[in-house]
């Protein structure tokens, strides 16, 4: 406690120099603005347009910086980092080339609600619009991903800028602002004022619903045979975690939780009916179908988890709890709309729900069926099944791991085969799904939480998007235990091709991939291979014993579908159940 | 499809006028005109847009809207009575001896003919969107060389609620 209580007062003696008003350069306001809002690790890569920024942070110590080696990296690390800690992420490249490696990570940033304050430097004001060295329209390019953007005029606007996009970035419903400073601003000197209000008219999201349609979803519950309630990422953001499975306990309703809302509601408990969706649990799909009352919590109806919207819970009454009012009525029509924070909207429905008493049938009727069609895949003493291999290291990790994923099937394995238990223990890119993403947002999430194991899954192709970021491992010893689930192909692709393009594989075979094991290696990251079950779990415990990061190839069988699976125009109780059926 | 006059009152920032009309484009929602002027408030512009759509897409429109931290207030000027006016300046081919019959034209519809040239007249029109489509479809025989419409303000009249 005196060694926290030391940390806590130097933060604060920190602070409260910074907050001193002097005449500094818009850099430095930058530096000092972001130590007053809480930033402990910003990941950046400089260039041109920024280096009045890099100058300013040359030995400063009050906030930690990686160096990223590529931009893409430096902002899915950022997102990792926020989706594991609520926390903000910020990152910062150059301007042109430099901000337009960012447009991926902030459109995956902006599908999936995470909050981000992204740093753009511009080239001079006088050079705007003159199709200048490294000149790009970064505010324009990313006005339909980001939340809000603001490109920076003069240094004395900066504070308030600066202050402002961290509300926005996390209030309401959350995402990623942009602040665009052209180099003439970051050199500029100005009288710095640290802003600590803020005011933004016409910018004042919803938090308390309105208490009238919470008592019409409570009678509803009351006269529901089949409820079901559908948890999403909103829960997770909101914090609201506690306030759901209260809720859940209360009303006796069953629960399936979506990709982004792994972890929102504990996977071990009886109501809980997994994942709903393209690849979610035969029982939570065909649960939605037959329900007579759908309350949807904090997500929003994607194309994904809705298959053929006409034929989406084609019984139910749908309830939306949502903070953002354009999520209600958008994809499904809402018979009762709550427009709020999901914590707060749940703190003041569970103080009236009762237990659902009419839906007793229904409750066993779903248990049943949960314990009759879990997911299924047919192991092999041969060949290494993916899907055994998400088992053994969530044994092994006892399901503690925080885990982050690339996109493609072993995200759907993990999804489903990996139980999560604590909200911000899954970071997945479910909005965009963006390859790439998996091992850079581990390396944020690592950052947020020091302490705990996070394993980053990938696929052998996505680990080619971002592989370069091992780097940043072995130089900072952050000790992430990389996964690499390789089958040699572009799996999902492959699995499309198989079941909808009737076998003709098109430029999927990953085959000339390098030896994950050597490139390990060369970045001077432990490397493991493995393709039995007896190597993979020998692999994984060096993997684990070993202090600092490390990667571990699982080499497994190549025909390998995810399943269920609802193809595209189908409703999802029509599902293709492979291995299981 | 209904057509809907919505008006948007937004912070006078650079931009704001992408980030409106941007939005339309990528949402697939439908723009048939768009003015931007001051308001009313100083550091306001009000932006009137006509679309089309049923009252779902309305709905989207306006709430969408409402996301960007710029926009301050939206408002369906079309589920009100209104008063909703456009300009447009028309160049017709007027040789002396046509003028007499288009000056006609000009006074039955209250406008006024603003230039003369040698072998034309520019006639100035303000009214509802349906009055200058009249107007301009009598100018037609004429030869129409140039147009030029402002797109629709619009404002709920005072007694309305």
């Amino acid at each position: 406690m005196v060694a926290q209580n030391a940390t806590l007062r130097s933060k604060e003696e920190i602070k409260e120099k910074l907050r001193k008003p002097e005449v500094i350069t818009g850099s430095e306001i930058l530096l000092r603005s972001l130590v007053l809002e809480d930033v402990d690790c910003v990941f950046g890569y400089p260039g041109g347009a920024v280096l009045y920024i890099y100058d300013a942070m040359h030995g400063f110590s009050d906030f930690q910086h990686l160096l990223t080696r590529h931009e893409q990296g430096a902002i899915h690390a950022a997102d990792g980092y926020a989706r594991a800690s609520g926390k903000v992420g910020v990152c910062i490249a150059t301007s042109g080339p430099g901000a337009t490696n960012l447009v991926t990570g902030i459109a995956t940033a902006y599908m999936d609600s995470v909050p981000l304050v992204v740093i753009t430097g511009n080239v001079a004001t006088t050079l705007i619009g003159t199709d200048a060295f490294q000149e790009a329209d970064i505010t324009g390019i990313t006005m339909p991903i980001t939340k809000h953007s603001y490109l920076v005029r003069k240094a004395a606007d900066l504070p308030r800028i600066i202050h402002e996009a961290f509300h926005i970035a996390n209030t309401g419903r959350k995402g990623p602002v942009l602040i665009d400073i052209p180099k003439d601003v970051s050199a500029e000197l100005t009288m710095f004022e640290p802003v600590t209000e803020v005011s933004i008219r016409g910018y004042n999201p919803t938090v308390q619903p309105n208490k009238l349609q919470v008592d019409k979803m409570i009678k509803a519950i009351q006269e529901a045979e089949r409820p079901i309630v559908l948890a999403g990422g909103g829960v997770v953001y909101s914090g609201g975690h506690e306030e759901l499975h209260e809720f859940i306990i209360k009303s006796g309703i069953p629960i399936t939780t979506t990709l982004l809302g792994l972890g929102a509601f504990p996977s071990g408990e009886d109501l809980w009916l997994g994942m709903p969706g393209m690849h979610g649990t035969y029982t939570a799909n065909t649960a939605i179908q037959s329900s007579d009352l759908l309350i949807n919590i904090g997500a929003r109806f994607d194309d994904r988890v809705t298959g053929k919207l006409k034929g989406f819970a084609p019984h139910a009454k749908i309830v939306h709890i949502d903070i953002d009012p354009a999520e209600i009525g958008k994809n499904v029509p809402t018979d009762i709309p709550i427009v709020g924070d999901v914590k707060t909207v749940l703190q003041i429905a569970n103080k009236d729900v009762k237990y659902a008493a009419k839906a007793d049938a229904w409750r066993a009727q779903l248990l049943a069926s949960k314990q009759e069609k879990p997911y299924k895949y047919t192991d092999s003493e041969d060949e290494l099944k993916p899907q055994w291999v998400i088992e053994m290291l969530y044994e092994e990790s006892k399901g503690e791991a925080i885990v982050t994923t690339d996109v493609g099937q072993h995200q759907m394995w993990a999804a489903q085969f990996y139980k999560f238990n604590k909200p911000r223990s899954w970071v997945t890119s479910g909005g965009l799904g963006t390859m790439g993403f998996g091992f850079p947002s581990a390396i944020g999430a690592q950052m947020a939480n020091p302490d705990r194991l996070v394993i980053s899954i990938n696929g052998d192709g996505g680990m080619q998007m971002c592989a370069q970021e091992l780097a940043i491992c072995a130089i900072n010893n952050i000790p992430v235990k990389v996964v690499i689930i390789n089958n040699q192909v572009l799996g999902m692709v492959r699995q499309w091709q198989e079941l909808i393009y009737d076998n003709r594989y098109s430029h999927i075979d990953l085959s000339g991939s390098p030896d994950f094991v050597k490139l390990a290696d060369a970045y001077g990251v432990k490397g493991f291979r493995a393709s039995t079950k007896e190597e993979a779990r020998a692999a994984w415990t060096e993997a684990m014993n070993h202090p600092g990061p490390a990667v571990v190839e699982f080499v497994v069988r190549k025909h390998e579908n995810v399943y269920p699976m609802v193809t595209q125009g189908s409703t999802i109780d029509q599902m293709l159940m492979g291995d299981a059926e | 499809m209904k057509r809907h006059t919505i008006a948007v009152l937004v912070n006078d920032q650079p931009g704001v006028l992408q980030r409106v009309s941007g939005l339309f484009g990528r949402r697939g929602f439908n723009i048939e005109s768009i003015t931007v002027g001051t308001s009313e408030e100083a550091g306001l512009s009000r932006m009137v847009i006509v679309t089309t759509g049923d009252d779902n897409t309305l709905e989207q429109v306006i709430k969408q809207l409402y996301k960007l931290i710029d926009v301050i207030k939206v408002i369906d000027l079309s589920a009100n009575p209104m008063v909703a006016r456009e300009l447009a300046l028309i160049k017709v081919s007027a040789e002396p001896a046509a003028r007499p019959e288009i000056m006609g034209v000009v006074e039955t519809f209250r406008a006024a003919v603003v230039d003369i040239g040698t072998h034309s007249l520019m006639v100035q029109v303000v009214g509802d969107t349906e009055k200058i489509d009249a107007m301009v479809e009598l100018m037609k025989p004429y030869g129409i060389r140039e147009l030029s419409r402002t797109g629709v303000t619009a404002m709920t009249r005072g007694n309305a609620k």
